[in-house]
């Protein structure tokens, strides 16, 4: 028998896994990313006014929602946005599914990754948990809220917002208020509206307010007249269910509300107001100031909807690595 | 003194042939041969014969006392998926340690001479290296009551720890103390003070504030170390201070010992090398109690340690079964390994960068903890036990998961090269590891 010198090629070489591009934490971003992503989400707020919504970009593309904790307008957002770009949505939510029977977030995370993926959105409780779904699926992955760590897609949808209602976020003003502490939102927002080139100061009380933040290169406060010199005043939901019993950041919510509670007579008249929801009137949040024209609260909601297009279509699409794929398939 | 460590010893003959004899302790430092006869240091000098001994080539390899490893968690009884006797030996030996000292929060705690008994005779047979084990403070380490302390020591205890958890009220502290003067075993204390630490995955500081972590801060740790200080000097009695992570109590230690307080210390590897900053990588290999700090903690444990306020460097080896350890961060159990490492972490990123001498290294290593509970001290001179490391400083190795003899691979270091690694472990006169 003739000796057999293997001939190695790199076209017969089983393809490599190309890198996945994940959206885990808007620290992970890049001024040009986040201008690409707001300018694409333009593009998909006027697609949008047409009167047929669905666009054919994500046909045969498969999203995953995963959601381990409650959720009503991130979770449904996003299946909205995947469903506008004719992609397959399979949404899982904790109760009811294997979880409740005990199984691991790996286990479940290779389960789903059996069916080939494109993408997986997760909610957790738990920092960290994207990442670990990063590890044991081929899908990208995008965070949608973990524990008190990050929520970057809530974070761009309120750049966007900010961006169309004042013309642009650089050199802004944005006060945040409220109970930083447990918040990822305004984790996330301080990160991106710092690389935008916004100015920030948290307000609150002290022991919501962590220490060591103003390392992130944003200023503090305790004061509520603080907002007065913002040009946005982001409000903070007071997450009563993340409050340890008896931990006494706050004595009581009625203290809160008279300290720190946003009400008419401590903003300047042009203020623009935001809360990404769920919203307690009358506790973080004035009724009259929930109500009132230059609050956008209903516009983050609409902002949610392209943005999610948005990063489900860059995800899927961008970067030389995945056109290839792409050009590979149509060829198939 | 009742006997504390138990384990496999032996009687070999053995000849290391020219290897840097390095004892700080002893002040050797040269070139030249060691003869082991029955597992004792029979001679060293130059050219010695080998009559039938075995012979070591110990040409470009450093011979030092063998290490002794104060604080490491055995898992046994309870979770022998974990760890056992034999497997955290065998990973002993392997770091180059002769003597371990096992904490007692196992399933059931070691709170009375009954566990404690099973555990030395489990240990007879099967120890590659002699172990030591400490007893509970209090029963079932529930902070509530003593546990029979002289009956434990007479049962063989090496020590008293409430290890993972802090003895929280000051009066049973105190009794622990007074009482303690009956026992006349080392006091152990885990510092933390958990109304303070409560609901902390990381220590608090910038870090923890970007990423959202539950904070964990120093002053936790340093307002029991001064509580607990405070009591020794008032009851004159000596304590041990586990793991110190914080600067501050750093200096409430170095206050108390120039004031005469009969206080020691001991600071983990991952203390020594790693600051909060590794949590970015939200990776749980990187989680331990008492959490990683910021740098300027790091700085000031290695002053305490190069000067010696902290004799002793300990591994808090704590191993972790692989699906408690994948999941996110702060789902996972605090603990890392540490016995297979420890030596040649310390070697690459405090040694060869000249942060640390290398004759402190293998000082706090071996002679300092071994002295903070009363062990005989590891040395290279005549008519000694051979308790010996031979260590090839310049080789380099990758921990990997499958590599270890620990029954777990929960190591802050897979994947990163190490300089340093430890050729043959000789334990009681019994060589207990050879690569």
């Amino acid at each position: 028998m003739a000796d057999v010198h293997p001939l190695i090629r790199d076209e017969l070489l089983p393809p490599q896994q190309p890198p996945r591009r994940h959206l885990i934490s808007i620290a992970d971003l890049e001024r040009d990313d986040v201008a690409r992503l707001l300018a694409l989400s333009r593009t998909f707020s006027r697609s949008l006014e047409r009167e047929v919504k669905k666009l054919p970009a994500l046909r045969g593309r498969t999203v995953v929602n995963l959601f381990y904790e409650s959720s009503t307008r991130t979770s449904s957002s996003f299946e909205l946005a995947a469903k506008r770009l004719s992609a397959d949505v399979m949404s899982i939510k904790a109760t009811g599914s294997a979880v409740d029977k005990g199984e691991s977030l790996k286990d479940t995370a290779l389960t789903i990754g059996c069916y080939d993926p494109d993408v997986v959105v997760i909610r957790h409780p738990e920092i960290g948990a994207p990442n670990l779904v990063a590890l044991y699926t081929s899908a990208h992955v995008v965070n949608a809220g973990d524990g008190k760590h990050q929520h970057p897609t809530q974070a761009l949808l309120d750049l966007y917002t900010i961006e169309e209602e004042l013309g642009g976020i650089e050199g802004l003003h944005v006060a945040i208020v409220g109970d930083v502490l447990h918040s990822r939102v305004a984790r996330s927002n301080v990160q991106a509206l710092l690389l935008m080139g916004a100015r920030v100061t948290l307000v609150g009380p002290p022991a919501l307010i962590p220490r060591g933040i103003e390392a992130m290169g944003c200023s503090t406060s305790y004061d509520i007249r603080a907002i007065r010199d913002a040009d946005v005043v982001y409000v903070l939901r007071m997450q009563k269910e993340r409050m340890l019993a008896g931990a006494n950041y706050v004595p009581s919510l009625r203290e809160y509300t008279a300290r720190w509670g946003v009400t008419r007579d401590r903003l300047r008249s042009g203020q623009k107001v935001m809360h990404p929801g769920p919203m307690n009137r009358g506790v973080e949040i004035d009724d009259e100031v929930a109500d009132m024209a230059d609050a956008l609260i209903e516009r983050q909601v609409r902002s949610g909807l392209v943005v999610r297009m948005a990063v489900l279509y860059d995800l899927l699409t961008h970067g030389p690595v995945e056109v290839k794929v792409a050009e590979i398939e149509e060829v198939a | 003194m009742t006997a504390v460590l138990f384990g496999q010893s032996g009687m070999e003959n053995v000849v290391v042939r020219g290897p840097r004899v390095f004892d700080p302790t002893e002040g050797v430092d040269e070139i030249i041969d060691v003869r082991i006869d029955g597992g004792i240091v029979a001679a060293i000098g130059l050219d010695l014969d080998t009559n039938e001994h075995r012979v070591v080539e110990g040409a470009g390899l450093v011979l030092a006392p063998a290490f002794v490893d104060p604080h490491v968690h055995l898992r046994t009884p309870g979770r022998e998926d974990e760890e056992d006797i034999t497997s955290g030996t065998r990973a002993a030996a392997a770091g180059g340690y002769c003597a371990i000292l096992a904490m007692p929060n196992t399933d059931p705690v070691v709170d009375s001479a009954s566990v404690l008994g099973a555990l030395v005779e489990q240990a007879r047979t099967e120890a590659e290296v002699p172990v030591g084990f400490l007893a509970a403070i209090t029963r079932g380490q529930k902070g509530e009551e003593l546990t029979e302390m002289v009956e434990l020591a007479e049962a063989g205890a090496a020590g008293f720890s409430d290890d993972g958890r802090p003895v929280v009220a000051p009066s049973l502290m105190r009794r622990a103390l007074q009482y303690n003067v009956a026992a006349g075993r080392p006091i152990a204390l885990h510092c933390e003070e958990p109304t303070l630490s409560r609901g902390g995955q990381m220590h608090e500081g910038a870090v923890s504030a970007e990423l959202g972590f539950g904070g964990y801060p120093a002053v936790a740790e340093s307002l029991m170390v001064a509580r607990d200080l405070a009591l020794a000097r008032y009851e004159g009695e000596a304590l041990h201070l586990l793991h110190l992570s914080a600067r501050e109590s750093v200096e409430e230690l170095r206050a108390a010992q120039s004031e005469g307080v009969r206080a020691t210390a001991e600071v983990t590897p991952h203390h020594l090398c790693l600051t909060d900053e590794a949590v970015r990588s939200l990776d749980s290999n990187v989680k331990m109690n008492p959490p990683l700090r910021a740098e300027e903690d790091r700085v000031a444990l290695l002053e305490a340690l190069r000067d010696g306020s902290i004799a002793a460097i300990a591994t808090d080896h704590a191993p972790h079964a692989r699906h408690e350890k994948e999941v996110p961060f702060e789902g996972a159990p605090f603990g890392v390994t540490g016995l297979e490492t420890a030596f040649s972490v310390l070697y690459t990123r405090l040694v060869t960068p000249g942060l640390l001498e290398l004759g402190t290294l293998l000082e706090r290593m071996s002679a300092g903890p071994a002295r903070i509970y009363g062990l005989e001290c590891p040395r290279i001179a005549v008519g000694a036990p051979a308790n010996l490391v031979l260590l090839d400083l310049e080789a380099t190795w990758m921990p990997s998961e499958t590599g270890f003899r620990s029954k777990s691979a929960n190591s802050w270091l897979l994947g990163a090269t190490l300089q340093g690694t430890v050729a043959m472990t000789m334990a009681a006169g019994r060589t207990a590891y050879s690569a």
